[in-house]
């Protein structure tokens, strides 16, 4: 193949390298470079650490780092918690049949967006919304409870519009163990405890960090639930970011917050993969 | 514990429970907003005032429905707009992407890889940020120099299509990328060895066998561009997208007519899947 490289070679290789470089790299690296760029007292724009020391000095900015990356984790097992036996059922406990059309019931909500299904929340979960009607009319409560713009409406946001991609690669994991395995552990007797211990978990591993850090990274990237579901108290660092570009225009500023999160986002993904062994090539897929 | 052992009844219906309640959760809010569209109010929640079709076809001081708001349509229009030239940059992008990774040996491939992969791991505000300031920046540098304006390169319709691509593609290469990897590359040398050209064969016989993957993935990035708001939100102009409009909308002017809309992206989407699903059945 290498020998008749010629034209087609090139006729693959140009717009690629357009987009990669044109649409990845340099963007980048200005957004690295811009977030060293400040205004003196002169008005004139120097290279200084101003806009990371802004970030370290305020205590509402690194604060609102530190809850965005523990939150994010948190939703992140959360949604490994909440679908994991979904996952399973579906491939080793429902009929056949019956599984293709439920599986593709998870993907309807993917399809139709984040901002609608929030919206959908936002609606169930404020005061004279479905929930609170409901629970007064069979008496449960007297009052409304005040469930909206708080941080359990933005986590329920969050894991809503986050969970369903964490299936789709468990299944493809557990679809390719065996059952026998399964049905040999539980011949010699080990409990159910056991073999998911010792064999599930071990073997959907891959599947688990892959699904794991594409929940992680759309949380942790996430504007929009955070930002209609959440209150006053539960800030996101992409609004931090949003609001330094789009409400007081201090782009440099902004530019260096943007660098953090993709440095916070990066690094907790490089550590999962490496303490799950996995390559970053196969989350792609 | 599987389908073929034997367990006790408490497991399978404590497990059936379960998930019985999950998709009454994932349900739920799709549910609700769909009935809460024919409510006779001009509030987005309960309380039920008996039906109406107002949030769709009225147009009264107090409601203007769905079909008859201009600014709304005029921004589902921008979404198709923008969806269908998103869908078709990047699948012609990620299909070529596909073909080199898959098909050439070549220096720094995995490099490039990596960066092809990167829109999955970086926030999608950061992908905007980055390409808001690359090309604020490059717009001023042109009317500097040369005295040029490049209306694209600031917050725009295009600025919204370019950043959009620039992660469409990346999915478009993994799903033409997955079925490039199931052809069986004798077909090709055959045709090479009948002295066909490496660019007859990518069109002949390569693009053929992707056909449905592509088509798949032009769907797939289609709605990616459609329901995107992350990044669009830092690089849209003066014309709004559908989910720019609605976040706005939700914000600072929430009517029924929200719920309208929303009616018609669930129904649209689920008769979609359900096609795709029938369809799928009948070729099995």
């Amino acid at each position: 193949m290498i020998k008749n490289r010629g034209r087609t070679f090139y006729l693959l290789m140009i717009p690629v390298l357009l987009w990669l470089v044109l649409l990845i790299v340099i963007p980048h690296m200005d957004m690295f470079f811009r977030s060293f760029r400040y205004e003196n007292d002169n008005g004139l724009m120097v290279f200084s650490l101003n806009n990371y020391l802004s970030f370290f000095e305020d205590k509402i900015y690194w604060l609102t780092f530190v809850k965005t990356a523990l939150y994010s984790i948190g939703v992140t097992f959360l949604a490994f918690v909440v679908t994991f036996p979904v996952a399973f059922f579906l491939t080793k406990v429902v009929a056949k049949k019956h599984s293709s059309f439920m599986v593709l019931l998870l993907l309807i909500p993917i399809w139709i967006g984040e901002l609608v299904t929030i919206y959908g929340w936002m609606i169930l979960l404020s005061d004279n919304g479905v929930i609170n009607n409901f629970l007064i009319k069979i008496g449960l409560i007297d009052s409304p409870i005040v469930m909206l713009y708080t941080n359990f409406s933005m986590t329920i946001g969050l894991l809503y519009m986050s969970m369903l991609f964490m299936i789709i690669p468990m299944m493809s994991a557990l679809e390719s163990l065996d059952d026998s395995l399964i049905e040999a552990a539980s011949d010699l007797g080990a409990t159910k405890w056991t073999i998911f211990r010792q064999i599930i978990i071990p073997y959907t591993t891959p599947g688990i960090a892959s699904g794991g850090i594409i929940v992680f990274m759309l949380v942790i990237g996430d504007y929009v639930a955070p930002n209609i579901l959440g209150g006053k108290s539960s800030l996101w660092f992409t609004e931090q970011i949003y609001n330094k570009f789009l409400a007081t225009f201090n782009w440099n500023e902004g530019a260096a917050f943007g660098f953090l999160l993709l440095m916070l986002s990066s690094g907790i993904i490089w550590l999962a993969l490496r303490l799950t062994g996995q390559k970053l090539e196969k989350v792609g897929s | 514990m599987i389908r073929t052992l034997p367990c006790s009844s408490l497991y399978i219906n404590g497990f059936r429970l379960y998930i019985l309640l999950f998709y009454v959760f994932l349900v739920m809010p799709l549910i609700t907003i769909c009935v809460l569209a024919f409510n006779d109010s001009n509030f987005i929640a309960l309380p039920w005032h008996g039906f109406s079709m107002d949030w769709f076809f009225a147009d009264t001081d107090e409601r203007l429905g769905l079909f008859k708001d201009a600014d709304l349509m005029l921004s589902v229009w921008t979404s198709l707009k923008t969806g269908f030239l998103v869908a078709t940059f990047s699948t012609i992008v990620g299909t070529i992407a596909a073909l080199l990774f898959e098909e050439e040996q070549f220096r720094l491939k995995g490099l490039l890889y990596f960066l092809a992969l990167a829109p999955l791991v970086i926030p999608g505000v950061v992908l905007g940020i980055s390409i808001l300031l690359s090309s604020t920046y490059a717009g001023s540098y042109m009317e500097k120099t040369f005295g040029l304006e490049f209306e694209f390169l600031g917050p725009s319709f295009w600025l919204v299509v370019i950043g959009q691509f620039s992660f469409g593609a990346t999915y478009v290469m993994l799903l033409v990328g997955a079925r490039l990897k199931k052809f069986d590359r004798v077909l090709e040398e055959a045709a090479l060895s009948l002295r066909a050209t490496r660019l007859e064969v990518i069109r002949l016989i390569t693009i053929p066998f992707l056909r449905p993957a592509i088509i798949g993935a032009f769907v797939v990035a289609f709605l990616i561009s459609f329901s995107n708001f992350n990044t669009t939100i830092f690089l849209v102009g003066s014309d709004p997208t559908l989910p720019v409009d609605l976040y706005s909308r939700i914000k600072f002017s929430s009517t029924p007519v929200l719920n309208a809309v929303s009616f018609m992206i669930v129904t649209f989407i689920s008769f979609a899947a359900i096609i795709s699903f029938v369809m799928n059945r009948k070729k099995q």
